[in-house]
């Protein structure tokens, strides 16, 4: 059962978002959660620090939604992963998308967890941030003082840091519309096909013209390989983009993989997207 | 905060802590301990149940997160009939037949996913493999299960 004290988590339901907002200015060290498949895990092992607790559930009205505007997708803060995968602009337009909510845990975990706290939890082995990195997503942060708008591809700093203030919440994703004619390709590889944290996780699109790759499990943070990208783009061979590959990755030796078994991986993985995106 | 919410079609009332998992609600306060256990963190399913028609491991739903939620456990599925007899749901019912538990821990969780699944197939798109993916069996049963499930699939359901 539970191991920590609930108590020392104290909660805060706020049920509007400047309610939301002038709590998260006013209340020092307050942890947002919206379906908690993260937090949960860290308080049922009593790892969690003392904290006061922002429960968003009340804001899915303003926030859980996913609607067409201007040619971009916009993903409410509070969509889970159910709600992407299930939504017929995500499968049509965004298949990575699709792809990566349906390998984060399992139905239980997508019908609560959402892809903004797959966002915010900074975690480099994050499932569906390589796809939003590809499809250059940005993110819609806001305070109480006013918004910023910015890409995904600059939101992490280091391992679990982010530029995300602590005034701030984040309300939606933008996705731009994708290239005309790409390929996707998403792989997630684990100890076991479901139910796994990545040991490396990959999403590419690729069009006559243009390759977009981004990485996880490899670095600090979710990365772009851009030399890669260009490598392809240029019409590199399999095996030239398998090395400039092996320059722009730094995995690690950790509890779930060693960083020779990554790279190896990565470096096949690398291949087979040339393969099949071909045309 | 006083959390209410219906389980198995009763009105509960909870003081419990907003943050208290729904589960400890569920056996500690309710008494209702058909919902197990397993690992806490969310990879095990033992602790499935249906809230607000929707699969989730009870483990992980902060409590106040279930105020004016329907929650449904594997208590609330057996029905009694006129004769005063119980009547097992179909999947409790295939279980049994095909030998679908052995220590009984995953049990619980795997019978709530699967009416879940007979309920909602278009959830998993993958079939009952993809339903039944958050439920581990640690006797690695999957075998009986299956078939249990298939065989439920086939009997229909009461609902």
């Amino acid at each position: 059962m539970i191991a920590s004290n609930p108590v020392r988590y104290r909660a805060y339901v706020p049920v509007g978002v400047e309610e939301a907002l002038e709590q998260k200015a006013a209340i020092e060290n307050l942890l947002p959660i919206a379906g908690g498949t993260e937090v949960m895990v860290l308080l049922n092992e009593g790892l969690l620090a003392p904290c006061p607790v922002q429960s968003l559930h009340q804001l899915a009205g303003d926030w859980r939604g996913i609607r067409e505007s201007d040619g971009s997708l916009i993903i409410g803060a509070l969509a889970t992963y159910t709600d992407v995968r299930h939504h017929p602009v995500v499968c049509e337009r965004y298949p990575l998308l699709v792809e990566s909510a349906k390998v984060t845990g399992a139905l239980q975990i997508q019908n609560r967890g959402t892809l903004v706290g797959n966002i915010v939890n900074g975690s480099p082995a994050a499932d569906t941030v390589p796809a939003l990195f590809v499809y250059e997503a940005n993110i819609r942060l806001l305070s109480s003082s006013g918004e910023r708008v910015i890409s995904i591809n600059e939101f992490y700093t280091g391992y679990r840091k982010t530029i995300l203030r602590s005034d701030e919440l984040i309300s939606e994703i933008i996705l731009p519309a994708p290239p005309d004619g790409a390929r996707h390709y998403y792989r997630k590889v684990g100890t076991r096909a479901a139910q796994a944290i990545s040991k490396v996780v990959v999403a590419g699109i690729r069009t006559d013209h243009e390759t977009k790759l981004a990485w996880g499990s490899v670095g600090p943070t979710t990365l772009r390989a851009l030399k890669t990208e260009k490598a392809i783009a240029g019409g590199a061979s399999p095996e030239e983009a398998a090395v400039v590959l092996m320059e722009e990755l730094a995995p690690m030796d950790d509890i779930r993989s060693t960083r020779n078994y990554r790279l190896a991986v990565s470096r096949n993985l690398v291949m087979d997207f040339i393969h099949k995106t071909k045309e | 905060m006083t959390i209410r919410m219906t389980i198995n079609g009763r009105e509960y009332e909870t003081d419990a802590h907003p943050m208290m998992p729904l589960l400890d609600v569920l056996r500690e306060s309710c008494r209702l301990t058909g919902t197990k256990y397993g690992c806490g963190e969310g990879e095990c399913g033992a602790c499935t149940v249906i809230m607000n028609d929707e699969l989730v491991m009870s483990c992980m739903v902060p409590v106040m997160q279930a105020g004016g939620a329907e929650i449904e456990t594997v208590e609330g599925l057996a029905r009694v009939a006129e004769n005063g007899e119980e009547i097992l749901h179909p999947v409790q019912q295939a279980f049994l037949e095909c030998g679908g538990a052995q220590c009984g821990i995953c049990t619980p969780g795997m019978v709530m996913a699967g009416v879940h699944h007979l309920r909602h197939p278009d959830r998993a798109p993958g079939g009952l493999r993809e339903a039944l993916e958050g439920n581990l069996c640690r006797c690695t049963g999957y075998s009986a299960i299956f078939r249990a499930m298939e065989q439920a699939a086939k009997t229909g359901h009461p609902e």
